[in-house]
């Protein structure tokens, strides 16, 4: 009798899609974008922020006030999902609380731009993103088209 | 295994002691270079050379950098290290070196409230440098600027605490990752931050660090990492670069004078350069083929940078290159900038193949550009930005704020 077998490939396979899953869940639960409504809380705790709700009918604002005249707005649909992040201020946000498992795409760009100083955008089926500014002065916005409420422009997640 | 931790422990806690009683500005033990002061000149020489090459990394050859040296001294002393290959920002304000660039020097590290003061600057794309507020006579030059708040970037075998998340997630901390030994921030703001920081607990700018973390925390005008320019005791009001024309094919290398002062000497004269003044958020605007963006110039891009090929009808290149433009042939452009003030001033320029200049050996170009925005998905986000390219062939003036310059107040942008 053997306590533990040698670990298949199969095995070793199975083990990191678990991990990936648990990874990808945790992120999404920590993050606002592509989570539920709830998380807003969370990033207004851990950003310290103020927080203001408002609706028009087809999706709820929930704008956060961050010290350094920082505003993140984030884009509620009716069926409780934050679709889409907007920001402007002094600083770049923390995208890793705003944006979750979705910050690595961003961070990647990083890597390959080096000393190109410039926009970055990033225009894939399952994320947009898009940041610019200079010191003193940033902006730019998230959205998961998928999640977007029928009729709503893109151009309204500001 | 327990031997080593128990020799570490002791080891560790006596660096963070020596850091904290002495901070240490540069690693290591090289010797100082003592340098004259600034004494014994009759006349104040108001320019240095700046040079336009690959950079210092071995990993990569920078485009279009812009590099300056700079002399960093103990307060007070003539106990001095010379940085080359810094680059010339003038999209940021304050000086910011690695720490491996101060060798042979020791600098005090600021405090706040009984803890080092610690300072990031951040990118759109999470990238940041991150290090000590450190203390440092400034000379670039004849002209010195004495005690002058710089921060030091952290290298991995620096002793500083991390960067906390609100500061970013890349940090750009090595020559290698950087390819210059740091940036001298020459923005017309003194300040990186500005009132913001005096009031408020901003994130992404000044840190409270004691041994292992750090918290946002304000910083006072005179502790925030500074423009030297605002600091010399003449010609302190603003600089104007003037850069060599680049032929279209690009060139090699290239080479500049900046030039402290406006209006100060007879090298510095505004003469007939169209006045543009920046708005609250320190740009103008830039009109392009009927699209109003914000504008701004920024000798630290590497591009002339702006919309993308769905708003200009320019192709943009494919792979590595996407995010640069690459027209069949070289296309002649126009575009306006208008400052708060109202003026307006029309611009040509050059876009080249971004794949073709940047496939030879060349590594100056005047004809470079990118195109970072995403107009159908942003469409009411977007910036044209003047890059190095622009300085080429030019003289550009920045004069500070809440400085007069030339018979204007400063801020403002000449060309």
């Amino acid at each position: 009798m053997r306590a533990f077998r040698v670990p298949t490939l199969e095995r070793c396979i199975a083990l990191l899609a678990v991990v990936i899953v648990m990874f990808g869940f945790s992120g999404a639960a920590n993050a606002a974008l592509g989570g539920k409504v709830a998380s807003v809380a969370a990033d207004q705790k851990q950003m310290k922020a103020s927080l203001k709700v408002s609706s028009n009918g087809r999706y709820e604002v929930h704008e956060l006030q961050i010290a350094g005249g920082n505003v993140v707005r984030e884009f509620v649909s009716p069926d409780g999902n934050v679709f889409g992040i907007a920001w402007t201020g002094s600083a770049v946000p923390q995208y890793s609380q705003l944006l979750g498992g979705y910050t690595d795409r961003i961070n990647e760009a990083a890597q390959s731009r080096r000393y190109h100083r410039a926009p970055l955008a990033i225009n894939e089926p399952g994320f947009v993103f898009s940041a610019m500014g200079h010191m003193r002065y940033y902006a730019g916005r998230a959205y998961i088209p998928s999640l977007i409420p029928a009729g709503v422009q893109v151009e309204e997640i500001r | 295994m327990m031997q080593r931790i128990r020799f570490a422990l002791p080891a560790a806690l006596s660096c963070g002691l020596l850091l904290l009683a002495m901070s240490c500005g540069g690693g290591g033990s090289s010797s100082a270079s003592n340098t004259s002061g600034s004494g014994g000149s009759t006349s104040t020489t108001n320019a240095v050379a700046v040079s336009v090459n690959n950079g210092i990394s071995p990993d990569f050859a920078y485009v279009n950098g812009i590099f300056v040296s700079v002399t960093v001294c103990q307060p007070g002393t003539s106990i001095c290290v010379t940085v080359p290959n810094v680059l010339l920002d003038t999209g940021s304000s304050g000086l910011r070196l690695l720490s491996s660039s101060l060798t042979g020097i020791s600098l005090t590290n600021a405090t706040s409230g009984g803890s080092t003061l610690a300072n990031c600057r951040q990118y759109v794309d999470n990238s940041y440098s991150w290090g000590p507020v450190a203390t440092a006579d400034v000379k670039l030059g004849d002209e010195v600027a004495s005690s002058v708040p710089i921060q030091i970037i952290a290298e991995q075998n620096y002793t500083f605490p991390a960067a906390p998340a609100s500061c970013g997630a890349t940090a750009v901390n090595s020559v290698n990752a950087l390819g210059t030994n740091g940036f001298l921030g020459l923005g017309f703001y003194p300040q990186d931050c500005g009132s913001n920081c005096v009031t408020t607990a901003a994130p992404g700018f000044y840190y409270a660090c004691g041994s292992s973390s750090c918290t946002e925390t304000t910083a006072q005008l005179a502790q925030q990492v500074q423009n030297p320019i605002g600091m010399f005791a003449s010609d302190n009001n603003g600089f104007v670069l003037t850069m060599a024309s680049v032929p279209a094919g690009g060139s090699a290398s290239s080479t500049g004078t900046l030039t402290f002062g406006i209006g100060t000497q007879s090298n510095n004269a505004l003469g007939s350069a169209t006045i543009l003044t920046p708005n609250a958020y320190g740009d103008f605007t830039t009109t392009f083929n009927g699209t109003t963006t914000q504008g701004f110039i920024d000798s630290g891009s590497n591009t002339l940078n702006f919309l993308d090929s769905a708003a200009t009808g320019i192709p943009q290149c494919t792979g590595t290159y996407i995010q640069y433009y690459c027209p069949a042939s070289t296309e002649a452009l126009t575009a306006t900038n208008t400052g708060n003030n109202g003026v307006t001033s029309t611009v040509s320029f050059n876009v080249a193949n971004a794949q073709t200049l940047l496939s030879g050996n060349n590594k100056v170009f005047s004809n470079l550009a990118g195109a970072g925005d995403n107009t159908t998905v942003t469409p009411n986000f977007l910036y044209f930005a003047w890059g190095a390219p622009f300085f080429y062939g030019r003289s550009v003036f920045m004069a500070l704020e809440g400085q007069n310059a030339g018979g204007t107040p400063g801020p403002y942008w000449a060309y």
